[in-house]
């Protein structure tokens, strides 16, 4: 049967549907995210620029090979010339790429410096990893709380509908300032876990007996979803992690709010405070800010 | 006289039939045949588990299977690839190919390497066997890490065992290669004569001896700390879980160039042969693998930048890791040197061998990109990484295996095979290889996290396309277990030399070679 498609026919209709099947739409996400911090942009820029060097080098040396393979083949009854070496070729693509990645390695740096400069922070937040679910901690303020994944069970089994924010929701989502220095210290009770938000340009492994530390500041109020990026076990697709960037007063009176609320859990005896923990998050053992932070959103 | 001469020549050849024969074999051309066997073999088994994660990737939500076994899957898949396809996929072509390379008649320690070969498939049925165990196969990925790995049930012990079993076979193979290349080299066949694929085992080898135990030390650290109250990895006890991390990637970054070196080699005998011209700079080439095997064990913590580490540890890392740039790209203008001005044809192990140099290169630099530490915060423990060493080691090493075969197998059997299937088998391995891996690159980069069962809704449609590039990939393979079973069985009787005037000693003997061969050293010219 194969006999009677030509292969080269073969190829080119295959190339065309792959044409036809990916008509690129904003949607589809070929780059990185816009990012909403400074070192986001940072990245992104050094990222553009890599990917750029890395694909002029790519159709420059495959231009070479690819004509080569045009010119110099037998059918065309071209002769093999026999030459084996070229000091002076091999000195040029030894040379040439050390100066690139010098040209790289320069922004790399200075980027790099930046991201672990913590110093300063106006607020800091511990994040902790469990299985399976995050813990905030506004350590200033003493404000905490656990957050979980937010999209229904029925969902991921396939028997509802799925959400725009399919196991990119939680209950509680994190609420930070825009404008300010955030420093996050990152820990895990458990196994390694990863906290990442791809839009803030911001990921710290989460690991039991260590604290590290990252820091981020957001430019623009809005929603940034991410994932736990290290394999954690059998729920690691469903740990998310909501950022909600709020401005500066609205976080304040946020903070404040819940502080307020937390005493008086604090000063109240524990086990009305426990009992006004709704099903869903009962499994979280100081759940008692949750409901508090869902009023935030 | 002549006929006595016969007759003894004949008694030298003898051997037991059926399985004693392989099972008791010494010959190296037997128990190469064996490792490409057993690789081949693992190759479907991992291909197997690959087809399943990518039916329960191809929609959201979860269809196939529940998210504690699909991280088995994506665990085991990793090992049998690796230490199954692979790894042993590379010996078999060492045992095949490096006496009748050097001029020898057989490696030079044979029952050790009966030895190592019949290890494998018991570690192999004690790895899968662990699939059948209360908890399943380890779910915390091939890497292993700690504290994850230390919740899972027996079947981590079994796979500790294993590998344990898979390390001393390949470090018994490496003992022998090295002292095969040593010592049995034909007289005149200097160092610096030898072809290249001899120089990379050679190199691969000495990688196997350093980072093998480092392995087998790492995973027995596990076992205590599992079972005998240690706390090596556990910070309850004083422990440290990066630790692990640092020792596996130790080990860990030479085995992707154990797992590359030997398939350099392979290509720097095919791209020669189809471009009717010496390799270009064999000198360099020599010197770039030598410079990459030293590069590959001080560059171990790129893999676990996102661990929170000094900041001159990262900026050492990141320097270290970009110079391997250097030595790789050495190799790839090399190769494309060797074809310019060159007369070439276009057969399928030049297919291959072209295809491998392109696919590679797309592999090599986004390394590069992951090598960039800030940028490599976005990359990390993304499907941007899947993608990336999936074209280092499908597009890399398993194809550069794939045209190796075609390359030889004519040698091997004394037949040509099927020409047209052979290119079919290229072009739908290629297509849809890149069907499969590239739209992973811009999952990666729009933030899905890699070995996950289930993902958000912005990701499906690259993963619908990568799923059915993926089934498209795994049934090629099927068509390549055919066509080798075809040439195995008759085919046209293939000439001595095979191809249009090759280099090398290998070609001056009858296709097939005896059995026994180069009893009286080669002349090298």
């Amino acid at each position: 049967m194969l006999r009677f498609i030509k292969l080269p026919t073969l190829i080119m209709v295959l190339a065309a549907s792959l044409v036809v099947v990916t008509p690129v739409s904003a949607e589809w996400g070929l780059n990185l995210p816009t990012p909403v911090t400074p070192i986001g942009e940072q990245i992104l820029s050094l990222h553009n620029m890599i990917l750029l060097i890395c694909v002029i080098i790519f159709v420059g040396v495959f231009s070479v090979m690819f004509y080569s393979v045009y010119a110099h083949r037998k059918s065309k009854g071209h002769q093999a010339s026999q030459f084996s070496h070229s000091t002076f070729a091999e000195i040029v693509w030894t040379v040439i790429p050390v100066l690139i990645l010098i040209g790289m390695a320069i922004p790399a740096t200075a980027t790099l410096i930046n991201m672990e400069d913590t110093a300063e922070a106006d607020l800091t937040v511990k994040v902790t990893g469990y299985q399976w679910k995050w813990h905030y901690d506004y350590i200033d303020s003493g404000v905490r709380y656990y957050s979980n994944l937010g999209t229904d069970r029925a969902e991921i089994l396939n028997q509802k509908e799925k959400g725009e924010n399919y196991l990119l929701e939680v209950d509680n989502q994190l609420v930070l300032p825009v404008g300010r220095k955030i420093r996050f210290l990152v820990t895990a009770n458990d196994v390694i876990h990863s906290w990442w938000v791809p839009k803030l340009a911001v990921k710290k492994d989460a690991i039991p007996g260590f604290i590290n530390e990252v820091w981020t500041r957001i430019d623009e109020p809005g929603v940034y979803r991410g994932q736990c990026a290290e394999l954690c076990g059998k729920d690691h697709g469903f740990m998310p992690i909501v950022v909600k960037a709020v401005a500066e007063q609205e976080f304040d009176a946020w903070i404040a709010e819940n502080k307020r609320k937390e005493e008086q859990a604090d000063s109240a005896p524990r086990a009305p405070a426990n009992s006004a923990l709704t099903a869903d998050n009962a499994d979280t053992i100081d759940g008692d800010a949750s409901d508090l932070a869902q009023a935030a959103q | 006289m002549a006929i006595a001469a016969d007759a003894h020549h004949d008694h030298h050849d003898h051997h037991p039939t059926g399985i004693i024969r392989w099972i008791t074999t010494t010959n190296h051309k037997d128990i190469g045949t064996l490792y490409l066997i057993f690789s081949f073999a693992m190759f479907l088994v991992g291909g197997a588990m690959a087809m399943v994660i990518r039916a329960e990737l191809f929609q959201p939500g979860l269809q196939i299977v529940d998210p504690h076994f699909f991280n088995q899957l994506t665990t085991v898949h990793a090992l049998v690839m690796v230490f199954g396809a692979i790894m042993p996929g590379m010996v078999g072509f060492a045992n095949w190919m490096l006496p009748m390379m050097i001029g020898a008649p057989d490696m030079a320690l044979p029952r050790l390497n009966n030895w190592s070969f019949w290890i494998l498939p018991f570690a192999a049925i004690l790895l899968m066997s662990s699939f059948f165990t209360g908890g399943g196969a380890p779910a915390a990925g091939w890497t292993l890490y700690p504290p994850l790995v230390v919740q899972g049930g027996m079947g981590v012990d079994l796979t500790i065992f294993s590998v344990h079993m898979l390390g001393i076979s390949s470090v018994l193979g490496a003992i022998n290669i090295i002292v095969t290349v040593f010592n049995m080299r034909a007289p005149g066949m200097e160092f610096m004569k030898m072809p290249l694929f001899v120089w990379t085992w050679l190199i691969t080898a000495f990688l196997l001896i350093a980072v093998m135990p480092v392995f087998a030390g790492a995973v027995t650290m596990l076992l205590t700390d599992r079972h005998f109250g240690t706390a090596f990895f556990n910070p309850a006890g004083g422990g440290d879980p990066v630790l692990f991390q640092h020792i596996f990637w130790f080990f860990g970054h030479p085995e992707v160039y154990i797992m590359i070196l030997p398939a350099f080699g392979i290509i720097s005998a095919i791209i020669p042969t189809f471009a009717r011209k010496p390799l270009f700079g064999y000198t360099s080439m020599v010197l770039a693998v030598t410079g990459i095997a030293f590069l590959s064990f001080i560059v171990w913590a790129h893999h676990m930048f996102t661990v929170g580490m000094p900041l001159v540890g990262e900026i050492y890392f990141m320097y270290a890791t970009m110079l391997i740039a250097v030595p790789t790209g050495v190799k790839i203008f090399n190769w494309v040197a060797t074809m310019w001005r060159g007369s070439m044809t276009f057969e399928t192990p030049m297919l291959f061998a072209v295809g491998v140099v392109f696919l590679f290169t797309i592999g090599g630099l986004s390394g590069l990109m992951l090598g960039i530490t800030p940028a490599d915060f976005q990359y990390h423990d993304t499907y941007f990484v899947v993608a990336h060493f999936h074209y280092v080691l499908f597009s890399g090493s398993a194809m550069a295996m794939m045209g190796g075969v075609y390359y030889w197998l004519p040698k091997w059997t004394g037949h040509v095979y099927d020409e047209r299937l052979g290119k079919w088998h290229f072009w739908s391995t290629t297509i849809f290889f890149n069907i499969t891996f590239f739209p992973q690159h811009f999952l990666g980069l729009a933030g899905m996290p890699r070995r996950i069962p289930d993902y958000a809704l912005q990701f499906t449609e690259f993963n619908v396309i990568s799923s059915l590039g993926a089934f498209g990939l795994g049934l090629s393979q099927l068509l390549f277990g055919y066509i080798v079973f075809k040439c195995i069985r008759g085919g046209v009787q293939a000439t001595r030399e095979v191809w249009d005037k090759p280099e090398g000693l290998e070609w001056t003997l009858a296709s097939p070679p005896p059995y026994h061969t180069f009893q009286t050293p080669p002349v090298i010219k």
